[in-house]
Parts: C-alpha cells; structure tokens; sequence
C-alpha cells in the first residue's frame, strides 16, 4: 500500500527553524535598509531640485539625532551585506589558473581592496567638495 | 570501549494503520564508536524488527542512509555518536514525502536528476577507431567536485525552497547539469540550458546555501548554482546586447 505523507511546511515561519535559515533572512532584510536609504537620496535630490534653502533644509536634517541613528542603522546592514556577500565569491566565482583554483581568500580579499579603493576614493571627493 | 545508554527517539509511519507520523523512542547501549546507522540497525535487529529504514554500504559512498539527526539532514552512517548527547531524534529526510518510517520517496528528485540529461553528449560523432576523448588534469579539475555527488538528496532536505517550491529543479540536479557543461568532452549544454535556466530551475534559487553547508562530499551545490546563474546571465547579455557574439 502506497500513502506516502508529506508533513506540513509553514509558509510564514519556515526560516524560524533552523539557525542557518535565520542567517539567510536577516541578510535578505538588510536589502530594507537599503531600499529606505535610496529613498533618502531621492528625497535629496528633489530638495536640490527646489533650491539652495530647500537643499540646505535637508543638509540640517541629515545632522538630527535621528538621522544619525538612521544612517548608521543603514551602514551596518549595507557592510554585514556586503561582506556576507564578498565571503561567498569564490564560491559563485571560483578562478582556474592552470590547474589549481585561486584560493579563495585571494579572491575574497581582492573584493575587500576595490571596496577600500573605492570608498578612500568617495571619500577623497567628498572632503574636496565641502 | 565504552557503551552508553542512548534513548533513540525515531520519528515512524506505517501508511497501513497511521494516518500521521508519530515518535517511538527505544533505548540503545550505543558503543562510543558507532554511528547513528548502527544504532537503528541494533533496534531493528534487538528491539524492534518493523523499524524501516534505507541503507546499503555504511560508509558514506552509497547515498542511501540520509535522514534527519536532531534536524539536520545527515548521513546516519557519518554521525558518529560521540557527537551527540544521550538523546538522539531521528527523522526521515525533510521536504520528502514519508513513504515508511524513516524511507522517504525519492521519484520525484530521480525524475529531475534524469530530466538535466547527466551524461557526456559528445559536440560530435566520432567513430571509435579515432580514439578516445583526451582531457587534460587541469580540464578534469574543472569539475571533478561536482562528481563527488552521492545522490544522497541531503542538499533537498536542507533546501528551504525546495520544501517551498517542489517544482524546483534543486541543488544536486543543477551540480550535475553544471558538471557535464564544464567537461571539455561535452557539447550538450545548449540542451540542459532549456532546463536549467527556467524559472523552476537556477533561478528559483536564492541562494541559502544551506545545501552547501550539509552536503557530506563538500560538492558546494550552492556554489554550481551561482555559476550557472552567472553563465546563464552572460548568455543573455550575449544574445540581447550583443547579437553578433552569439556562437
Ligand atoms: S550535492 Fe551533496 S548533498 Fe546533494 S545529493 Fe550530492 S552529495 Fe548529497
Ligand atoms: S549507508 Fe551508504 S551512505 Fe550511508
């Protein structure tokens, strides 16, 4: 007699179950803070749109409390994000040099100097332009 | 050697008289180095000769044995019980239908498996007499990872979107389609393309990888996965943006 059983599967809490689920979705949520701080840079350009007043408005509110709190909330996500996602590289990447693979901290820590490169380089215009 | 009293809870269904699974827990005086294997297999010959359960070579090349040890999806035959305290929960194996006790059905991962075409498709006829395929170590190197790949199914039992999305093509079929595209003797991959990069293919992917992290061979699934995605996404910039790339 064939009545195979299959055990129900929560639609809502199946990533409470295992430790490593929960891993996956607080690095899946990280992508909120994210879609919110786009929301602030097109808030900004609107005000710029509006002026140097409007603009300089905005600049003030960037220095509340709240705001700090905010942005900092957003940077946390955004570098958990990121290296979470440096960290798996070598493993959607993997480079064949002759016949042995890039070890993979090579290619991890290759990630890691562009992104200093690059934010030395942000930073660098930022401080010019103020 | 040491022995220790170890209380086997093992979760059964009998499809004759069960409408729903329920616990049985057995008492087993388990040797320090025994597997889980060898625990069930001293129930079913001390305690209890109804228990079912699948395996066949008890050291972890045959695929057979996985189920769910204290939720994670393990090959009962390499979960040694100096791991584990003196109560132990054995499951079959999560996101299966339960056709007896701790044996899952597996047609429906056999169906997909045969459905990637994971054999050697030649680019061309080649009779017999011109001799064999040459391949170099490091062309072989490409992929020998992925033919570590035991069919254990443990990579479905760990896949959240597999429970999710049955239709998902899944970790180890995916590993597999990507082990005979990275073969230098191979030519089929225009063929397993239409399966793999369907919706109910790579892309229902999103990469957990918790595949990865319970496979028993270290095939990394996760990482043929995102290989594919990458590949499959190069060939749509190639026929999209840039027609005259194409072949
Ligand atoms: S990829 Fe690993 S976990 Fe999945 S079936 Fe193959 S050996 Fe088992
Ligand atoms: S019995 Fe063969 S893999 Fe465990």
């Amino acid at each position: 007699m064939n009545k195979p059983y299959v055990r129900p599967l929560s639609k809502t809490s199946w990533f409470l179950t295992q430790p490593r689920y929960k891993r996956y979705m607080l690095r899946e949520v990280t992508c909120l803070f994210i879609f919110a701080y786009t929301f602030l840079l097109i808030w900004g350009l609107k005000r710029l749109s509006e002026g140097p007043d409007a603009f300089q408005g905005f600049l003030n509110a960037l220095h509340s409390p709240w705001s700090v709190l905010f942005n900092l909330a957003v940077l946390i996500a955004a570098v958990y994000h990121s290296t979470t996602w440096f960290n798996v590289t070598p493993q959607a990447m993997p480079i064949q040099r002759g016949e042995e693979f890039v070890p993979g901290n090579i290619i991890i820590g290759a990630h890691y100097a562009v992104w200093a490169v690059v934010s030395l380089i942000i930073l660098i215009i930022g401080i010019r332009g103020m | 050697m040491s022995e220790r009293q170890i209380q086997l809870e093992v979760l059964r269904y009998n499809p004759e008289t069960d409408s729903e699974p329920r616990y049985q827990t057995y008492s087993v005086p388990c040797m320090n180095e025994w597997v889980v294997l060898d625990a069930l297999n001293y129930v079913k010959d001390n305690l209890d000769p109804t228990l079912s359960y699948r395996w066949s070579c008890h050291m972890a090349v045959c695929g057979s044995c996985g189920m769910m040890i204290n939720g994670e999806p393990k090959l009962a035959c390499k979960a040694f019980i100096h791991e584990y305290t003196d109560q132990v929960r054995v499951e079959p194996m999560a996101n299966f239908p339960i056709e007896r006790d701790l044996v899952t059905s597996v047609e429906d991962f056999i169906a997909k498996l045969a459905c990637v075409k994971p054999y050697l498709i030649p680019k061309s006829d080649q009779p017999v007499s011109a001799g064999a395929f040459q391949q170099s170590p490091a062309e072989l190197k490409k992929f020998k990872q992925y033919t570590l790949c035991i069919n254990c199914m443990l990579c479905y039992a760990a896949c959240p979107q597999y429970g999710l999305v049955p239709e998902f093509l899944g970790p180890a079929a995916i590993s597999m389609a990507h082990r005979y595209n990275q073969d230098s003797r191979d030519g089929g991959r225009d063929q397993r393309q239409e399966v793999i990069a369907s919706d109910e293919g790579v892309w229902e992917c999103s990469f957990v990888g918790a595949c990865s992290e319970v496979c028993p061979k270290h095939v990394d699934p996760a990482g043929a996965l995102q290989q594919v995605k990458v590949a499959s996404t190069l060939d749509w910039y190639k026929e999209h943006l840039m027609p005259w790339m194409k072949k």
